[in-house]
């Protein structure tokens, strides 16, 4: 257990701003205060939205205190230019919509990065074998929609599987142009090996399958993501600890992210995310795991509600074969870190400079 | 200031009045728009599940329509610059024209990007100050920027334009002549950004290419003016005011240069794709002949071919193109072709396959194609009433009477 080097995290039933203050924050309202022309036009502006929510309560003349809070919710700040108080003024609101909504205690942690971490995660190809339970664990953690209908169902990590390749004697003199010589071989254009065109929609009576590998795949957490670029709101960035992260509340819909980024690991709320009550985790994280809305994306972000309190992910925890490894890529002595020093490993699409912190290698 | 409400209540007295064709004409969109507000209020209700749309193939119709029409608002520069670098004639006449063709399309551009966008409700993010804007790093941050400029700019300019008109004044050309070319380059930009929008996602290889935002413009100066000889052929034969050939014809040779450019553009992708046929070409091989078996855009990728190449050979008959009977043919078959090449044709196969691999179809929904339909509609509403009005004042039939 590397992730125990860390230094302790607040405790989730802490106000954020009890932390230690994390040393590299990606958080503007961490930053220095300064008070210029823009903060300024942006106080007022706050104040004129806030002065419109209230008389879109006054106007509704409801003391219902679920259409309140959804108000509020609608008017919130962008999470990383709230204040303290208004982060834990945002989570007792969520908690308190949550725990009616889902009829048990919810909690909203909003722990923050801690410092001395940047998580990193490595995954043994070779040891693999197509069992989906990390799918499934993550499902279960993550509160993902859960429907039947096409579009409701929504899944972070996809298995591929990949065939072995096959070359046969039989097409040796076959391929085109016949007669003066084949350019093109009668064993091209055969799947084999490691590549992306796999196929996740397998249904075999067992795994692993003799004619097959397997290769997981979810969001890579890159350093330099290509998804945060593309963002016109800025709703999804990069924390100081790693993982790429999105403001449910703040996000737009307008699925750009999903259009650059290079691994398909971000999905679209098509609808209100199917989420029976039963099945609903109740420990969430703000940036993380809390029941997301209609038209927003949402993608993996290494279960930061476990993450953040030294416990690893959920699809780490369900490996049955330890294909999964995850730490602290700045200890040296963590599992990962050890991987990195040791084994061969590399980096999906390497050639887009997206920077993974996930590696693949074999034994 | 009462010359200015005064210019607003003849301008509206003179658009609401009109024979049975103006308003059978009003009355069906008027239809088609309520129609789109009943699915849009669907589509916010439900959620986008109500659209074809899927977290495979997330940009649709809206993005396809969005994307062809910022070429249509961008094509009015094919008036406005002959207007002004090269003072023709004709073309000056008409150049306020251009302007609320301009106008209309950005309005139908704003009206897509709310019918694409997951939470409409929140847009208010966008707005510098009381939202973030991920300036200048977001491309599509850039290009509601230069949208919302191009309909600054052409409303300033093509009312500024009518008001002396109407008020019989002259106009200052110190700070009017500026503007237009600010306007001329700046028709350029917002194609260009918009181009930039997908082509510079490395994750979609069919996007990936710097051709895209000159493929952009060949293709929107030649849609942009197909609509605009459309809709002066309309004027002639509807109105008394008096569009003259020689802006026509100026208008189908920029149309015929331009669409041999862009039918030039495509054949060179489809060349380099197609020649090394890696992987990175698995989306137009999907487009051109289908991709496992899955064949759905296949006979539109082909129609707009038939559509572009036969119509740039009418254009490129005499006795076709100078006869104005048989122009609107031509020009409709091309506005098509490019339809569907930019539209469906271009954002639809970016995401076949998928970045891990997965090939999956898209089909367009009742909802998505009457909400296209309702945009289209009340595009041409607006149009309608802006072409009137404007037409009303350069006829000299709503003019500044001094009260007596």
């Amino acid at each position: 257990m590397t992730t125990q080097e860390t230094p302790k995290a607040c405790p989730a039933k802490e106000q954020p701003s009890a932390c230690t203050a994390p040393p590299a924050s990606a958080d503007p309202a961490a930053s220095a205060p300064k008070t210029s022309r823009r903060d300024f036009l942006k106080a007022g502006g706050m104040l004129s939205l806030s002065s419109l929510m209230g008389t879109a309560a006054l106007m509704t003349q409801s003391d219902n205190a679920e259409a309140a809070t959804e108000w509020a919710e609608h008017f919130q700040k962008n999470y990383r230019l709230m204040t303290d108080a208004e982060k834990a003024e945002a989570r007792a609101r969520l908690e308190r919509r949550y725990s009616q909504e889902y009829g048990k205690q919810v909690t909203v942690d909003t722990t923050g990065p801690q410092p001395g971490v940047l998580m990193g995660y490595a995954l043994n190809i070779r040891k693999c074998i197509g069992c989906r339970r990390c799918v499934h664990a993550c499902v279960a953690e993550n509160n993902q929609s859960r429907g039947t209908k096409p579009g409701e169902k929504i899944e972070w990590i996809q298995v591929l599987r990949m065939e072995r390749g096959k070359f046969e004697q039989g097409k040796m003199d076959h391929g085109y142009p016949e007669g003066l010589g084949i350019q093109v071989g009668g064993n091209a254009y055969t799947p084999a090996g490691q590549v992306l065109e796999g196929q996740y929609h397998y249904t075999p009576e067992a795994v692993p399958e003799q004619d097959a590998t397997y290769m997981p795949i979810a969001c890579m957490q890159c350093e330099k993501p290509p998804c945060v670029k593309v963002c016109p709101v800025r709703t999804t960035y990069r924390e100081a600890d790693g993982p790429v992260v999105i403001d449910y509340n703040w996000c737009i819909g307008c699925r750009m992210c999903m259009g650059a980024c290079p691994y398909w690991a971000r999905r679209i709320n098509l609808t209100s995310p199917v989420l029976p009550k039963e099945e609903m985790n109740p420990v969430t994280h703000y940036l993380g795991n809390r029941p997301r809305m209609r038209g927003v994306v949402e993608k993996c972000h290494w279960c930061l509600q476990r993450t953040r309190h030294n416990r690893y992910p959920a699809c780490v925890e369900v490996c049955p074969v330890g294909a999964r490894k995850f730490g602290n890529l700045l200890d040296p002595e963590s599992e990962v870190s050890k991987i990195l020093e040791r084994k061969n490993v590399f980096r999906l699409k390497a050639e887009l400079n997206t920077f993974p912190k996930f590696f693949y290698f074999y034994d | 200031m009462q010359q200015l409400t005064r210019f607003a209540a003849d301008y509206v007295g003179y658009v609401l009045k009109g024979g049975t064709k103006f308003y059978a004409w009003m009355g069906s969109l008027a239809v088609l728009i309520l129609g789109m507000m009943y699915v849009f209020y669907l589509q916010n209700t439900e959620g986008l599940i109500v659209t074809g749309m899927t977290s495979q193939i997330h940009d649709g119709l809206y993005f396809a329509n969005l994307v062809f029409l910022v070429g249509v608002a961008a094509g009015a520069v094919t008036i406005v610059f002959p207007a002004y670098a090269y003072h023709h004639e004709g073309m000056h006449k008409v150049a306020v024209l251009g302007e609320m063709l301009a106008i209309s399309a950005v309005i139908m551009v704003t009206m897509f990007v709310f019918a694409h966008m997951g939470r409409p409700d929140r847009l208010w993010h966008m707005l510098p100050f009381i939202g973030i804007y991920n300036f200048p790093h977001s491309m599509l941050g850039w290009d509601v920027l230069v949208l919302t400029g191009y309909l600054i700019l052409n409303a300033i300019c093509g009312f500024y334009y009518l008001w002396v008109k109407y008020t019989g004044g002259e106009i200052n050309k110190k700070w009017f002549m500026p503007l237009v070319w600010v306007a001329i380059v700046w028709a350029l930009s917002i194609h260009t950004v918009t181009a930039f929008l997908i082509s510079t996602m490395p994750a979609r290889p069919m996007w990936f290419h710097s051709m895209m935002p000159i493929r952009f413009i060949a293709t929107a100066f030649a849609a942009g003016p197909c609509l605009i000889i459309l809709a002066f052929l309309i004027i002639r034969n509807n109105t008394k005011f008096w569009v003259d050939d020689s802006a026509i014809r100026l208008l189908t040779t920029i149309v015929t240069w331009c669409l041999g450019i862009a039918l030039f553009l495509t054949l060179s992708e489809v060349v380099v794709e197609l020649y090394a046929r890696t992987e990175h070409a698995n989306g137009l091989y999907y487009l051109m002949f289908g991709l496992h078996g899955l064949t759905n855009l296949v006979p539109w990728f082909w129609g707009a071919v038939i559509l572009m190449v036969s119509s740039f050979v009418l254009f490129l008959i005499p006795s076709i193109r100078n006869n104005f009977k048989l122009l609107p043919i031509p020009c409709t078959m091309a506005f098509a072709g490019i339809w569907i090449e930019k539209g469906m044709g271009l954002i639809v196969p970016g995401f076949i396959p998928t970045p891990i691999g997965e090939v999956t179809e898209y089909y367009p929904t009742f909802v998505e194609w009457l909400l296209t339909l309702g945009i289209w509609a009340f595009g041409f509403f607006i149009l309608t009433i802006l072409l009137k009005g404007a037409i009303g004042i350069l006829q000299g039939e709503i003019k500044y009477v001094a009260a007596k």
